[in-house]
């Protein structure tokens, strides 16, 4: 019993937040169906991006919010992709490789800020997410098209320059998560899709006039959508868990850790601070946009000027409610807090209406958690810093 | 025996003043050398010789030679030190405190194995060997074999913050000892920190060392734990070497003589217009206790004599600063004070302020000065605002500065000690490190305190106005009767202007001795 209380003591924010994300799904009352295939889909979805956390907070640079502009960088190569009229996978890869280049240019720009304001990297990363998002606008909004030649009715704006506010993705819908997928439908059985092929298709009940209930469960199951799970995309994510994991168990992932704790430590020993953590921020900003080129593909459009806008804070607060700090955060706390935080991303505005009645609660709801997630987490975090350093 | 370690004639200048002149050392293999001396005796220096340190090679270098097993180095920086097999074990831990104790020992140095991508990554880029994985088993029979070494019985699995303060030290032991090539280890102070038992299982672990061919120059204050381990000691004083006995030729009393021993300039001191009584005590201190990093005081009684200069005085670190620092209320502070018989508040500087009590901090830029503001407002700026001095009074209560009075205030100051300035509206940062501490000084006194606490007077001060400073001092002391409490390093400075001098060692005051006592006794008070 003591063990099980001190357990529940040290995973606090997991397990109020896992208590909530429960509460929630009753109160959204959604059938479990339905639940499962919207969380599984976003956990997918988002978990690459929250993964791409994680070597920053381990190099001491706490959350990194510069993803925003590895997001940036993942979305410039999938414009290029689709203005290439490349379609299914070869997009995807096609983008990877595009956005490889630029990710680690941002990625090192980034770097170089991080290196000048250490122990602020948090703000700095955030403010500088704001910055180059005037930049990338300035770049998509005007330059395209007007100083970078760039004609194609399907991307370019009326006018003669600017990117449309909406990219069409279809091309390249599902490219990543029908290289592999296997999804379940209500009463019909399993489909699964390998290479963009549907392998195994599901069998529609047979009628059975004598079963009174077959009518019924063939009208449920035209009204529950299929729960799908993207096997390939599940896959690269255990891969990059893995690879993380291997990482740390390296020389660079050992002098990551070295600065992490204490950079002054680590000078001294003879560790090259500076680009160690320079590597993590690079590492950070690739991953990123690969993360995003991975949402979108599942998302099936751009949104040229917001997709990528919220990227930093939904990971961050994703990590958070995981149970990580700036300091310390595990593979584990990244997956759990993405499932959690997107468990009541999809119910919170359902419950809210189901209690309130009203759907703008819930939706207030959602932004007070998203928000909230990463203040009440950093005030925790400053509290117990502050308790340290007057020890 | 073989020599690991020969320095001949080093001598080193910083700025045209000269801190070391003519130390020749020699440290031989399995031998225990003990370097002896005040703080500013020369010590630091030496080790930021022997290690290549950035601060040597930016300042022009040093005279003389070293040897290392023989051979003829030049150090340019640590790391080099360090791949001479030239150990330093810290004064205060260089140890990851999230990291396990073989994590700490092997930081940096890790045992690492090849890996399908470090291989490939390898042929493209040197870049490529950080990708090589740990090699665990390895590094942790490395750390187990380096822990056994220095005989501290501790899983190496376990955090190192997590552990107690002893068992740090002897892990930055284990981590020198482990560098395969470790042959000279230099201990700076390493006994600071530690509790008596500890102590001396640092000693024996010392002699095992030695015993195992490696030579182990050993810095301390503790003349106990010098007669117990040295092969021969060495005395810096004023950066020269006084002398190298062995063992056996020496004691305690002989060597706190050499390393304090110089002469007390004869002073002729003013005579008293009022007696100094002994029971009349302007401020009573019992069992007061200071949370001041790195100078903490714990459980210390004095008394103070109204009318008198009071010298404080003992090594860096034992906690004299943190007195005054502590009653002028800048360091959290418990105990029981009284000023003039009536309780005295700690931790609260504008009453201490109010009670009549002023403090010269020894940190003049950081805590003593507005850089940028003026010498006048420097100087009026607290009282304004403790006792509302300088301000108008036509309109009561709104408190508009009276920039007239402050000027005229603070030109008689300016004439009164002698400070060179273009003028009372001239931004201190400009003036010289003695002229700013004049100006600390006379804005300790604006405020007519009769109680006054001043550290490190003298310190990166030039010699003439380190004479104005002292002067003045007594002459508040003979003609305003201003109970004086001046904190110094110099002891030959409290010994010269001083009625009474408490030496203060390991956060208490160990003997109060009067100017003219004998060299031995304060060399012993001081070692504690």
């Amino acid at each position: 019993m003591k063990r099980v209380l001190a357990m529940l003591r040290n995973h606090a924010v997991p397990v109020t937040f896992l208590l909530v994300s429960l509460a929630l799904c009753i109160a959204s009352r959604q059938s479990a169906s339905f639940l499962t295939g919207e969380i599984l889909n976003r956990l997918v979805r988002n978990s690459f991006t929250t993964l791409s956390l994680l070597i920053p907070v381990l190099a001491g640079l706490g959350l990194n919010f510069g993803i925003v502009i590895g997001a940036m960088a993942g979305q410039m190569a999938i414009v290029t992709v689709v203005h290439w009229n490349l379609t299914g996978f070869s997009a995807l890869g096609t983008a990877w490789i595009l956005a490889l280049p630029i990710a680690v240019i941002f990625g090192w720009l980034v770097g170089c800020l991080f290196n000048r304001a250490k122990g602020r990297e948090m703000v700095t990363g955030l403010i500088a997410g704001f910055f180059s998002n005037g930049l990338y606008q300035l770049l998509f909004l005007f330059l395209v098209g007007s100083l970078i030649p760039f004609s194609n009715p399907d991307l370019i704006l009326p006018q003669g320059f600017g990117l449309r506010n909406t990219v069409n993705l279809k091309s390249m819908e599902y490219s990543l998560d029908d290289v592999a997928s296997v999804s379940w439908m209500a009463g019909k059985g399993m489909e699964v899709r390998l290479a963009g092929k549907v392998v195994r298709k599901p069998e529609a009940p047979a009628a059975d006039p004598d079963n009174p209930f077959a009518a019924l469960r063939a009208m449920s199951a035209s009204f529950s959508p299929p729960i799908k799970l993207p096997l390939a995309t599940a896959g690269i994510i255990v891969l990059l868990c893995v690879g993380i994991r291997r990482l740390l168990r390296t020389k660079l992932g050992q002098d990551m850790r070295a600065v992490g704790q204490d950079m002054h430590i680590a000078a001294v020993a003879g560790i090259p601070v500076d680009q160690v953590r320079m590597v993590a921020v690079i590492l950070s900003t690739v991953l990123a946009a690969w993360g995003q080129i991975i949402y979108l593909q599942n998302m099936g459009t751009l949104n040229t000027y917001s997709s990528h806008e919220q990227i930093g804070m939904f990971a961050v607060a994703s990590l958070l409610v995981g149970g990580a700090t700036v300091s310390r955060a595990t593979v584990w706390q990244a997956l759990m807090g993405t499932l959690m935080f997107h468990t009541l991303f999809v119910t919170s505005p359902l419950a809210g209406k189901h209690l309130m009645g009203d759907p703008q609660i819930g939706e207030y709801f959602r932004v007070f958690i998203a928000y909230g997630v990463i203040a009440v987490a950093l005030a925790l975090h400053a509290w117990g810093g502050g308790k340290k350093s007057s020890d | 025996m073989t020599a690991v370690l020969e320095m001949r004639g080093i001598g080193k200048e910083y700025y045209g003043n000269r801190v070391l002149r003519g130390i020749d050392l020699e440290v031989g293999a399995g031998e225990v050398v003990c370097l002896v001396g005040e703080n500013g005796a020369g010590k630091s220096t030496l080790m930021n010789i022997l290690f290549g340190m950035p601060v040597i090679l930016e300042t022009g270098g040093f005279e003389g030679t070293v040897k290392i097993g023989g051979e003829d180095v030049r150090i340019q920086s640590p790391q080099q030190a360090m791949e001479l097999g030239v150990g330093m074990v810290h004064q205060e831990f260089m140890l990851v405190p999230g990291f396990s104790v073989v994590e700490n020992i092997k930081l940096n140095r890790e045992v690492t194995r090849s890996n399908l991508i470090s291989t490939i990554l390898e042929g493209i880029s040197s870049f490529g060997s950080r990708l090589r994985s740990l090699d665990e088993a390895t590094m942790l029979a490395d750390a187990q074999a380096a822990l056994d070494r220095v005989g501290l019985d501790v899983d190496p699995l376990d955090l190192v913050g997590e552990l107690p303060v002893g068992h740090k030290q002897f892990i930055e032991i284990a981590r020198e000892v482990d560098r395969s090539r470790a042959r000279l280890l230099v201990f700076d102070e390493p006994s600071a920190v530690l509790a008596e038992t500890e102590a001396d299982r640092l000693l024996t672990t010392m002699k095992q060392l030695a015993a195992d061919g490696i030579g182990i120059l050993f810095i301390t204050h503790r003349l106990d734990e010098v007669l117990e381990i040295a092969d021969r000691v060495v005395v810096l004083r004023d950066g020269e070497q006084v002398c190298t006995m062995q063992r056996q030729e020496t004691d305690a009393s002989k060597i706190a003589e050499l390393m304090v021993g110089r002469k007390v300039e004869a002073r002729s001191l003013p005579a008293r217009k009022f007696p100094v009584q002994d029971e009349d005590r302007i401020l009573t201190v019992r069992d007061l206790r200071v949370s001041m990093p790195g100078e903490s005081v714990s459980g210390l009684d004095l008394n103070v004599r109204r009318g008198e200069i009071l010298g404080v005085g003992g090594l860096a670190g034992y906690g004299k600063l943190g007195l005054s620092n502590g009653l002028a209320g800048l360091f959290a502070a418990t105990g029981e004070v009284a000023k003039d018989g009536q309780p005295f508040p700690l931790h609260n500087p504008l009453e201490a302020m109010k009670r009549g009590m002023a403090f010269v901090s020894e940190d003049r830029r950081g805590v003593g000065l507005l850089l940028d503001e003026s010498i006048e407002l420097n100087m009026g700026l607290p009282w304004i605002h403790c006792q509302k001095r300088f301000l108008k009074s036509w309109i009561p209560g709104l408190g508009l500065l009276d920039g007239s009075s402050l000027s005229k205030h603070a030109r008689q100051m300016i004439e009164r000690f002698d400070i060179r300035c273009v003028g009372s509206e001239q931004p201190v940062r400009r003036l010289s490190g003695g002229n700013q501490q004049k100006v600390c000084i006379a804005k300790a006194i604006t405020g007519d305190p009769d109680l006054l606490l001043v550290n490190e007077p003298t310190r990166g001060v030039d010699v003439g106005a380190k004479q104005r400073i002292l002067d003045e001092l007594v002459a508040l002391n003979r003609k305003q009767r201003m109970t004086v409490v001046l904190t110094s390093s110099e002891l030959a400075e409290l010994r010269s202007v001083c009625d009474r001098v408490a030496i203060v060692s390991r956060g208490r005051v160990s003997k109060i001795l009067a100017p003219d006592a004998p060299d031995v006794e304060f060399g012993l008070a001081m070692a504690g």
